[in-house]
């Protein structure tokens, strides 16, 4: 613990809060039906989302999920664009057009968030070979979870990857579940990374409720893929807090994965640690979680008070060139 | 003028654009070392090096779906899925990412990717090679879709959808590739979504595309000495679709028909059909004719495919009918 700086630990908890605030925060307007559709939410894979980013450049890319607000967050997402897009809002990061499960920043490297479960693994793995083809040294981490690991754009990009040696991380966060089913009914392996071996390249399995232990593990991936030598596979143990949507009662699940999840509250058990070891002090953990409160807050505001996108929005973007005609037959 | 085959005249095109712009990088099965099965890409791994030409694994969903990683960080991929019938294994990242990705976003990417296909029937491969899909592509908002006939066509439209911003779905048919053609000397380009009057005429409107175009033209000629004068439109592009050409063309005619290589049900041709219908129903004599392949799988044995899709004696009767109404 001693080797990290106290403004990065400090910054890492502050992420985490922001994330799990930020979710908190669409739940309860999804809750009052302030939001159309659905969302899925990060809570209780804060360290995952925020360890993984940190080992990252800010010229660096990802590619995210439909559970992908933190995703886009911890790789610097402006938390009023994020919220207003939920709101389906003219100021949101896509015009209001996307919504919670296509928001993006291409100008931060995000490539955005993914309604189709895998889809993102082979734009993330393009991505990578685009880096490769300019002569460049960015890394593409992409982010899936354990339901994706089955979808067979897993293992065609994966394979490519390997063959090609590109600088891609595949980070699956494991929460063991797709949607309602349990990974190991439909798996044969205990865990994901074993899955490397078939590709021949490194895959570790890592405490993902342990902001430290991701960062490390990632910042090792990272630097792997960077250095040239090819893709790596980093599975971060997690666990969902809430069901596979908002709203979601999740009856599927045992009570006990629901005990085990808060025991590794990431954030929770992050602040203790900080505490017990003399990191950091009581106010100056309270200090960042105010701060980063008043901007949740802040991103609630800004969306509630957007307008809506005029009507005529629905009727652009669809081309580059020639919209109009290929719109209208 | 030159003469040129339409294989050679895509790969002069494709060529003249990896020569013109270092961002177009092509890829797929067999592009690279053996340079293509219709040998398109025949040289051009010693040209232009093996990061621009990419010899994929046998993963279409895993090489187009990177294709749009690709193309979001500012690479003009060339795609080739080497029979269109396989995008039953990779639609999703055509569907729902190339095509959806810009709107989604709001505007923030742009997708130019071109998906180039052999398409068509008549070379008895029976029903997983042999289709016309372009009525699935054009049903999908956000994909241009572009089906040339003559090789100098298929060098100018290649060119200008790979330049072009969009997505687009470039459908090649199989038996056009040993074609040969003139074409214009030195660097030229069409314009997508314009279409072409291959021969014009007063009686008789037909609007067509690919292959079909020959068919059409073959039947016109036997029409002609029937004293029927029929107008062939080559439409060249799908989506956009040169509504300007084809509503000149039926104020002109009053007659109308469609002539399409894909399954009549849900056709290019019933789309036309409907517009015309709407738009322009005092302009029409008799009711829009379609002439396309029967809703059957493409057979194998050469007597019942002949009979499955549309050839220009159908045409001939088809435009009997139509002018007996």
């Amino acid at each position: 613990m001693a080797t990290y700086e106290k403004d990065f630990l400090l910054q890492l908890y502050g992420g985490m809060v922001r994330v799990r605030l930020f979710e908190e925060k669409a739940a309860d307007c999804f809750t009052k039906g302030m939001l159309a559709g659905n969302i899925h939410l990060c809570i209780g894979q804060e360290a995952s989302v925020v360890g993984s980013n940190a080992a990252l450049r800010p010229t660096d890319y990802i590619t995210s999920t439909h559970r992908g607000h933190g995703h886009l967050l911890g790789k610097g997402a402006d938390s009023k664009k994020m919220m207003a897009e939920l709101f389906g809002k003219s100021t949101g990061y896509c015009k209001g057009k996307g919504g919670s499960m296509h928001a993006a920043d291409v100008s931060l490297g995000i490539l955005g968030a993914n309604g189709i479960v895998g889809a993102g693994i082979p734009i993330a793995t393009g991505s990578a070979l685009a880096s490769k083809i300019k002569g460049t040294d960015e890394v593409t981490l992409c982010f899936f979870g354990d339901g994706a690991s089955n979808q067979g754009t897993f293992h065609e990009s994966i394979n490519m990857a390997a063959a090609w040696k590109l600088p891609v991380v595949y980070l699956c966060e494991n929460n063991h579940y797709g949607v309602s089913t349990e990974i190991h009914r439909v798996t044969n392996t205990e865990d994901i990374a074993v899955r490397a071996k078939a590709y021949d390249i490194p895959g570790v399995t890592v405490d993902g409720s342990d902001v430290l232990e991701v960062y490390e593990a990632v910042k090792e991936a990272v630097e792997y893929a960077r250095s040239g030598k090819g893709p790596y596979l980093v599975e971060n143990v997690v666990y969902r807090w809430q069901g596979h949507y908002c709203g979601d009662p999740a009856v599927y699940r045992p009570k006990s994965y629901l005990e085990e999840a808060h025991k590794n509250d990431p954030i929770l058990n992050f602040r203790t640690k900080l505490l017990k070891e003399g990191l950091a002090t009581e106010a100056e953990l309270d200090a960042v979680y105010k701060e980063k409160a008043d901007e949740i807050e802040a991103a609630y505001e800004f969306a509630d008070s957007s307008p809506y996108p005029d009507v005529s929005e629905a009727f652009t973007d669809v081309y580059c060139e020639d919209n109009e005609e290929c719109v209208a037959r | 003028m030159s003469t040129l085959s339409v294989s050679k005249a895509i790969r002069e095109g494709l060529h003249e654009e990896m020569v013109r712009d270092e961002n177009v990088i092509v890829l797929g099965e067999d592009m690279a070392v053996m340079g293509n099965v219709f040998a398109i890409t025949q040289g051009f791994l010693d040209e232009f090096g093996p990061l621009r030409v990419i010899d994929t694994p046998i993963s279409e969903s895993g090489f187009t779906g990177m294709a749009v990683g690709m193309a979001m960080r500012g690479l003009r991929p060339v795609v080739e899925w080497m029979y269109d019938d396989f995008i039953g294994v990779c639609l999703d990242p055509v569907m729902n990412q190339a095509a959806k990705m810009r709107y989604m976003t709001g505007g923030q990417v742009k997708v130019p990717i071109v998906f180039r296909a052999p398409i068509g029937a008549g070379r008895r491969n029976a029903g997983q090679h042999s289709q016309c899909l372009e009525a699935l592509f054009t049903h999908i908002p956000g994909l241009k879709v572009v089906c040339p006939s003559t090789a100098a066509d298929a060098k100018g439209l290649l060119k200008s959808a790979i330049r072009s911003d969009d997505p687009v779905v470039f459908l090649e048919h199989k038996l056009l590739y040993a074609k040969k053609e003139d074409i214009p000397d030195g660097e030229y380009l069409i314009p997508l979504g314009k279409a072409d009057i291959k021969r014009p005429g007063k009686d008789l409107t037909i609007i067509t595309w690919s292959r079909q175009v020959y068919f059409s033209l073959e039947a016109a000629e036997t029409l002609s000495a029937q004293g029927i004068d029929a107008e062939v439109i080559d439409l060249r592009s799908l989506v956009p679709l040169d509504w300007e050409a084809i509503r000149a063309s039926v104020q002109k005619t009053g007659n109308v028909m469609v002539v399409e290589e894909g399954a009549r049900r849900g056709g290019i041709g019933a789309e036309i059909a409907a517009e015309i219908q709407e738009e322009l129903f005092d302009d029409l004599d008799a009711p829009v004719a379609r002439v396309a392949a029967a809703n059957v799988v493409s057979p194998f044995s050469p007597p019942l495919e002949d009979a499955m899709f549309p050839h220009p004696e159908d045409i001939v009767a088809a435009a009997h009918r139509l002018l007996a109404k």
